[in-house]
């Protein structure tokens, strides 16, 4: 057994136990930060403080909510919603955070193909990032299953008919994962599982993973300067602050990233109690019927650029380029060929590429939601080529970009 | 400043996608019907001045009392709302307060051609009639005043047009037909807390002895209305309770002929049934509000402390 001396402090107890004051050191006050940032480089936090609130909402729906086709949708909206105290705060709160958690994740990848952020060192950040995409994806679709009502059971119903691979007819993989011929109650159990136990214990990892793979590399600044962290941080420890282009994680980032989450938590409580419908589609207030097809059935928004390049085409086709879609951006620091680690707006055509990408994205987003008629057709055909498109020249554009 | 720009930029993009997915969205999924704000312009006006007091003696000569119960003036049928339902398709309403919760003009053309003013002529016709049979007058020469003052005499023994609560509105205009579970209302009315179980179990198999009656009348159950102010719009419900084909045409529900004030009436029912806590959402909202406005101002307090020395 290793040597003890007795401690003058709980603060040396601790520190001789767990080595508190290292973790400090290494996770925080010696954790270097480029200077050169924007507010974009908090919503990892703001992230972070969305998947906390997510947590701790959900264990409070969890205290009431029933698992059971007959009896879910009541639990939610008449025992969670009306009959516990505050129980449609939590709601509410759940619901939104939801939906808001995914247009920061979107904010917070674009800002990361902005500014190059994947690239020399960054691959496994960019992945992770993306891994984490995924099982937010999942953690998001098992969630919209258990209220039961009409969207949920016909968003189950449809993404989990994706599994038949189309003209393959794999039937039996379908019923597999519904555990019955249609979604019932095996089906809704096991999503329940999947969203109160398995798909958060991997969100939870991966943050870990994420976090790790961000050490190393360091985050990267808003104008691709390349910093010596190392000479950096010995300027900033001798005193001289101002004159480093680094700071420390905590308090100096720390106190810039909780500003910016004050402001976020504004919009994001006008949301929950003013502005929710966008969260909790009117049509899931309906309790699931198998009999009855709603009018429109749509994802919630976060889905509805992938929904549409799954929907112009052939059964075959469509979910090819579905497929094409969830994987594609995972390989992005591979498909990018160029040297640079820039912001988009000093890379020749990838600055084109960018922009056109995020149009492209959001003109796929809402096409998704229209009805699949006329002009919208149309548009959300050619806007489903444009975006394979674009992947399919990415590489060719960035490999003719002149290093900087 | 770059920053406030890069703000701009973020929220500009957010915006326009909200806008594409929500108001653009949904504006051309479901066409807008415009509300006449229970005008009930189609019907014909009334031209004639009832008579309340002519109008007890033709109401009576009328047969309206053979299947309908005015129980506040102790007039019944004798008929349970369970056999009414089984002879007629539907328990026929009480008409107590008919002349405070539906329109007159409404009343009016019901009393002469009920498929007419309930817009259910798709439904009716000579080969199938409607349950109410038309009134063909009561011996007098002018039919168009014996119905005034039937309407005048309903409007006399009714409580005020503001005396009508949410809960009466709704249980006479809707919940013959639909019920709201998160009221404890059944079509047979709310459900008593029984102390043995087999009077429960006797109630509930009335209830759906009545139920298979409406579904037979209807086509099928009308839905449970406890989550429809959360599913559906208030304009939606608004305008559809005013004319239920103008949203959903060729549907078997009938127009209720509720006057402006009465549905609104209903509206409350259905908001104290499905969102009873919108009052307190504002509340508590203010609050938060507050407590995070202060929040934000400390915690920019508290980074142009750190950063101070970072400049």
């Amino acid at each position: 057994m290793a040597h003890f001396e007795k401690a003058n402090s709980l603060n040396e107890w601790f520190d001789q136990r767990l080595g508190v004051n290292t973790l400090q050191r290494v996770l925080a006050k010696e954790y270097w930060i480029p200077k050169d940032i924007n507010f974009l480089w908090a919503m990892g936090m703001v992230l972070a403080i969305t998947f906390g609130i997510l947590l701790i909402s959900g264990i409070f729906l969890l205290m009431y909510y029933q698992p059971n086709v007959d009896l879910a949708f009541d639990s939610v909206n008449y025992t969670i919603m009306q009959e516990v105290g505050f129980g449609w705060l939590w709601r509410h709160v759940h619901a939104v955070a939801a939906s808001v958690v995914f247009l920061i994740i979107y904010i917070h990848m674009f800002t990361g193909i902005y500014y190059g952020s994947y690239k020399k060192g960054r691959e496994l950040i960019w992945i992770s990032g993306m891994l984490l995409f995924v099982a937010f994806s999942a953690e998001a679709f098992s969630g919209y299953m258990l209220p039961w009502g009409q969207m949920s059971y016909w968003a189950g119903m449809v993404i989990t008919n994706l599994f038949s691979a189309g003209s393959l007819e794999l039937n039996g993989v379908v019923e597999w994962i519904r555990g019955d011929y249609v979604p019932a109650q095996a089906f809704l159990t096991r999503f329940f599982m999947l969203h109160v136990l398995l798909i958060p214990v991997a969100i939870m990892a991966l943050i870990g993973f994420h976090f790790g793979a961000l050490r190393l590399p360091h985050v990267n600044n808003q104008n691709g300067t390349d910093i010596d962290f190392e000479e950096e941080a010995a300027k900033y420890k001798s005193g001289n602050k101002a004159a480093s282009k680094v700071i420390a994680f905590a308090n100096d980032f720390m106190s810039k990233d909780m500003f910016v989450v004050a402001v976020y938590l504004v919009f994001f409580f006008y949301l929950v109690f003013w502005n929710y419908a966008f969260a909790m589609d009117p049509v899931n207030f309906d309790p699931a019927d198998g009999l009855v097809t709603p009018a429109h059935i749509y994802p919630e928004w976060y889905f509805l650029w992938s929904y549409e390049i799954l929907r112009p085409f052939s059964k075959d086709i469509g979910l090819i380029a579905f497929a094409f879609a969830q994987v594609i951006f995972v390989m992005l620091p591979f498909l990018d060929r160029s040297p640079n680690t820039v912001p988009a707006n000093r890379r020749g055509l990838f600055k084109f590429w960018f922009w056109a990408m995020l149009v492209d994205m959001i003109v796929l987003t809402a096409m998704g939601k229209l009805p699949p008629a006329g002009i919208f057709s149309t548009i959300g055909l050619v806007a489903a080529l444009v975006f394979i498109g674009l992947w399919l020249v990415l590489p060719i554009i960035t490999k003719l970009e002149k290093k900087l | 400043m770059k920053e406030f720009f890069i703000l701009a930029v973020v929220a500009f993009f957010s915006l326009v996608t909200y806008w594409l997915v929500e108001p653009f969205a949904h504006g051309q999924m479901h066409a807008h019907v415009e509300s006449e704000h229970f005008a009930y312009a189609d019907l014909p006006a009334l031209e004639k001045k009832g008579d309340a007091t002519k109008g007890a003696d033709t109401f009576m000569a009328g047969g309206c009392i053979g299947c309908h119960n005015v129980k506040a003036l102790g007039m019944e049928t004798g008929m349970s709302a369970k056999d009414a339902a089984a002879a007629y398709g539907v328990n026929p309403p009480d008409l107590s307060n008919a002349g405070a919760i539906y329109d007159a003009k409404f009343l009016a053309d019901l009393i002469k051609n009920p498929a007419h003013a309930t817009a259910v002529e798709h439904k009716f016709n000579d080969a199938r009639f409607h349950p109410m049979p038309a009134f063909y007058g009561a011996g007098g020469d002018d039919i168009d005043q014996e119905i005034a003052d039937i309407v005048a005499y309903l409007q006399s023994i009714a409580v005020k047009p503001e005396e009508v609560t949410p809960e009466m509105a709704f249980k006479d205009a809707c919940g013959r037909c639909h019920a709201v579970r998160y009221t404890k209302w059944t079509q047979l009315g709310e459900m008593p807390n029984f102390k043995h179980k087999k009077d429960e179990l006797r109630f509930q198999a009335d209830v759906l002895d009545y139920q298979d009656a409406v579904k037979g009348y209807m086509g099928k159950l009308p839905p449970d209305l406890s989550m429809y102010i959360r599913s559906r719009s208030e304009h939606f419900l608004k305008t559809f309770i005013e004319n239920p084909q103008s949203q959903l045409h060729g549907t078997a529900m009938p127009r209720t002929g509720v006057t402006a004030e009465s549905a609104e009436k209903v509206i409350e029912y259905l908001e104290f049934a499905g969102d009873p806590k919108a009052e307190m959402r504002n509340e508590v909202g203010k609050n938060v509000m507050i407590f995070m406005i202060f929040f934000v101002l400390f915690a920019y307090l508290w980074k142009r402390q750190v950063w101070k020395d970072l400049h």
